[in-house]
């Protein structure tokens, strides 16, 4: 866990920089997706990662599958909701392309809470029965100690090196306000170290604003953080902007086959983003 | 929400009977939840809480009266048993209730792939009243065994379940499930549908009476309803389906 101040990066490109190729990175479902980093990981040729949706993921896993950054996916489902299926998510499954870890979403939040409690493992109800117990031979049945007989499945904690997130605020000490969405926390604290963008990153302490305060992360869990407005576009950014339907029908359409894919690359991720 | 319906109302449409009817199936829940791309479902679960005060959590929804506390909370509250109703749908289901959203072909390379479970391999076992939804009702999507089994529709034993299938609500009919059974029975086929078609597109065996009924459409104040309030709050996280079912419906009544 980073002990230094984080360091302040000038854009999301230079915060790629600092998540290396074959890292495990988590990233959370929309609105607020890490949109920008999302597109500087493509365009420094990100290689090898292994993705952790939080729970599930829709864009942006599938443009880092689509672009080739990505080994091995961690998921409870990749789609993207009304515009349609994660087309270079299912294709680069079907091909063998990214390994697959099927998993059901309560599943990913327990795991990521017995990581950042330090625990050896987390417990889940459900489950047993379910094919998805052949596709995880790292999850376990295991008799309840308290009540023999009751059978539970056991889970592996999960700590990813890097928790990737863009918030709506942050100070230059690493605090990150995220709101009401909490999983933000349960990630960049089961995380190694967390790397963020952010609308907005002013002076002074958010900590010491109450209304505020319960609603960060410490900075104690961040690496590095760079401003970047609109850095959820298109997804939406809860209270400063809405989700970029125009753009997602869009991109679901490129996504449907290589090769508009990579027009839509060449068109709209590989040109270096101006600040706004 | 009270205005009386209009006299000239235009009849029911395929969507507004499946909410109606599945929102008959939610009579007597405290709390209801709706998960991600279940735009019938919210608004079965809206007028549920309309008319008899029920709690509705809706995935995605921003507000305040539908939200939940991030994303965790709402598999807690499952856990803990406060939630009474949530819904399923699939890229198969079969006669046992076996949800399949994982894809089709041997896994992990699957001919097909879907999006994945989301949360169904758990909230199936853990919500008393799960309600499967799918309006395409074809041998495809219903065939005699799913390729994958997501999350089972009974058992197995050994396992704390109090939650599972209730019932499942196609584009031509009704179903109820016997979990003591794990077997469907038709409970009602829609205006104008037959019992030979429901087999017809139907991979799975079931029970059905020899004349079964017709399932009611809405009433004239439910329909007021749907079109009315439904339709306001379900526009929040799905507001192209609002806008499709406000523009069939006609331009809404004007207050008096």
């Amino acid at each position: 866990m980073p002990s230094q101040p984080p360091r302040l990066e000038p854009d999301a490109d230079a915060l790629a920089r600092l998540a290396p190729d074959g890292a495990s990175v988590a990233i959370a479902k929309d609105p607020g997706a890490p949109m920008a980093l999302t597109r500087a990981l493509i365009r420094r040729g990100a290689r090898g990662l292994r993705l952790v949706t939080v729970p599930t993921g829709a864009m942006a896993a599938d443009m880092l599958i689509g672009a080739g950054c990505v080994a091995r996916i961690e998921t409870a489902g990749v789609s993207l909701g009304e515009f349609g299926p994660a087309a270079r998510f299912a294709d680069a499954v079907r091909a063998g392309a990214v390994e697959i870890r099927d998993a059901t979403c309560p599943a990913v939040y327990a795991a990521l809470q017995a990581g950042e409690k330090g625990q050896p493992f987390a417990t889940i109800r459900g489950i047993i029965g379910s094919d998805l117990m052949r596709a995880r031979p790292d999850w376990k049945v295991i008799d309840n100690p308290f009540a023999p007989g009751d059978r539970v499945v056991a889970l592996p904690p999960l700590r990813p090196d890097l928790a990737l997130m863009h918030v709506a605020l942050a100070d230059r000490r690493g605090n990150l306000w995220v709101g009401g969405r909490h999983e933000l926390k349960t990630m960049a604290h089961a995380a190694h170290a967390t790397l963020a963008t952010a609308e907005r990153i002013v002076e002074g302490d958010l900590a010491a604003d109450p209304a505020l305060a319960p609603n960060l992360i410490g900075g104690i869990y961040v690496a590095a953080l760079a401003e970047a407005p609109r850095g959820a576009w298109p997804t939406a950014m809860p209270g400063a902007y809405a989700r970029d339907d125009a753009h997602h029908r869009l991109y679901a359409a490129a996504a449907r086959r290589a090769d508009s894919f990579a027009d839509y690359l060449r068109r709209f991720v590989l040109p270096r983003e101006q600040a706004a | 929400m009270s205005a009386a319906p209009p006299a000239d109302q235009p009849p029911a449409r395929l969507e507004e009977l499946l909410i109606a009817a599945t929102a008959r199936l939610l009579s007597g829940c405290g709390h209801i939840a709706v998960g991600v791309l279940s735009p019938i479902p919210g608004a079965a679960a809206i007028l549920t809480g309309l008319r008899e005060g029920a709690r509705v959590t809706i995935i995605g929804s921003e507000l305040p009266q539908h939200r939940s506390d991030g994303g965790v909370e709402l598999f807690d509250l499952a856990a803990q048993g406060r939630i009474d109703a949530f819904f399923l749908s699939g890229g198969q289901i079969d006669g046992r209730a076996n949800v399949n959203l994982t894809g089709i072909g041997a896994h992990p390379r699957m001919k097909v792939r879907w999006s994945g479970a989301f949360g169904s391999a758990f909230l199936y076992y853990m919500v008393p009243r799960v309600i499967l939804f799918r309006q395409e009702h074809t041998r495809r999507v219903f065939p005699e065994r799913v390729d994958f089994v997501t999350a089972p529709g009974v058992g197995p034993e050994g396992v704390l379940r109090p939650g599972g299938p209730h019932a499942l609500v196609t584009g031509l009919c009704v179903m109820r499930f016997d979990r003591g059974r794990a077997r469907f029975a038709l409970e009602s086929l829609h205006p104008g549908v037959t019992l030979e078609e429901v087999r017809d597109n139907t991979g799975f065996d079931f029970d059905a009476p020899a004349r079964p009924p017709v399932t009611a459409p809405p009433d004239p104040e439910t329909l007021a309803l749907i079109r009315g309030e439904v339709l306001r709050r379900i526009a929040d996280p799905y507001p192209a389906f609002a806008a499709g079912l406000a523009a069939a419906a006609g331009p809404e009544p004007r207050a008096q």
